[in-house]
């Protein structure tokens, strides 16, 4: 399964997407939060965010969704610190929450990276209120 | 003993640390009045993890970044850490420091902060205080200068270059929501890499 890492700068945040994502990818166990500095105040860690691409990877690539500004720098950041690792990571250009759900659960379908990437992006255009 | 690279990114640290609530007031009035708090807790762990003993500058720069990354927090530890992982591959092994060494350090830190930050001078930003730095250093060394003297010519750019970015409006990161209302105000940012780069200057005077 293509892993999920999800990147905030609330720590809080991240794992309260992962409560959610694994309340709709039940079995996925490739999903990891990496929200917050390790003692979990405010802020983002590239190193941290390398590390959980390293745990969420089960051999078909990893898809990060992370909130904004400095949270998409460290990503990108953590992306370049495993240059040479042979790992399928992208970031994914949509919003958080609803990207890390749909990504969650094509991911959970089989589906591979770029068909999660794909999803997950789709979400920036969704209508909410008709 | 400690080695003159672990001394010279101690001093750096100190003056960031020394400068956190000026720094942190000038990222109030356009920021998110962390500047200063972030990178004097990230220099903080820069003093205690950096090997005092290796005199590899290259490593030193490398473990500097990575410290950098991981402890800053906001935008400044992707973007000081990786200035520093960069500028260390120019000095990978390295005990000693030409001329020339720095300025292709100084090259491929300003090429990682431009590539992380997707910015450009004039974006009030710390590359308007170090691509002028470079420039003028670049052009003494050139011209057959003493390191000290590129160094004093950098300093007095990058000081000019924070007296810039009060004339300009920000395109980039938090204080970019701000738009003409940044104006007058002088970028945390370009301020912390010109006292980096005095301290730097300071210490190769010796």
């Amino acid at each position: 399964m293509v892993g999920i890492v999800i990147v905030s700068h609330s720590y809080k945040i991240a794992e309260g997407i992962k409560d959610l994502t694994d309340q709709v990818a039940n079995g996925h166990k490739g999903i990891v939060a990496a929200g917050g500095m390790e003692d979990k105040s405010i802020g983002t860690d590239a190193v941290r965010i390398s590390e959980a691409i390293k745990q969420a990877d089960e051999g078909d690539g990893v898809v990060i969704l992370a909130d904004l500004g400095s949270g998409i720098m460290s990503a990108e950041t953590a992306i370049e610190l495993l240059d040479g690792e042979g790992i399928d990571v992208r970031l994914a250009d949509a919003p958080v929450v609803e990207g890390a759900i749909t990504a969650a659960v094509t991911a959970a379908c089989g589906s591979n990276i770029d068909q999660v990437i794909a999803a997950a992006e789709q979400t920036r255009t969704v209508k909410k209120i008709n | 003993m400690s080695t003159k690279v672990y001394d010279c990114l101690k001093a750096i640290g100190e003056k960031i640390i020394e400068n956190k609530d000026f720094l942190t007031d000038l990222d109030r009035e356009i920021g998110d009045a962390d500047h200063g708090v972030n990178m004097a807790r990230g220099f903080q762990s820069v003093i205690e993890k950096v090997s005092q003993d290796d005199p590899d500058i290259g490593a030193a720069l490398k473990k500097t970044g990575m410290t950098l990354l991981s402890t800053v927090g906001g935008a400044s530890g992707p973007l000081y850490g990786t200035a520093y992982m960069e500028a260390a591959k120019a000095l990978a092994g390295k005990e000693t420091l030409s001329a020339e060494d720095l300025k292709t350090a100084f090259e491929l830190a300003i090429a990682g902060i431009q590539k992380r930050g997707k910015a450009e001078k004039g974006e009030k930003t710390m590359l308007d205080a170090f691509i002028p730095a470079y420039d003028a250093y670049s052009e003494k060394i050139a011209g057959g200068a003493s390191l000290s003297d590129a160094l004093d010519a950098a300093c007095a750019a990058a000081s000019e270059g924070v007296e810039f970015t009060k004339t300009i409006a920000a395109t980039k990161g938090r204080a970019s929501y701000l738009g003409d209302r940044s104006i007058g105000h002088q970028d945390p940012g370009a301020t912390s890499l010109t006292m980096t780069l005095e301290v730097i200057r300071d210490f190769l005077k010796g």
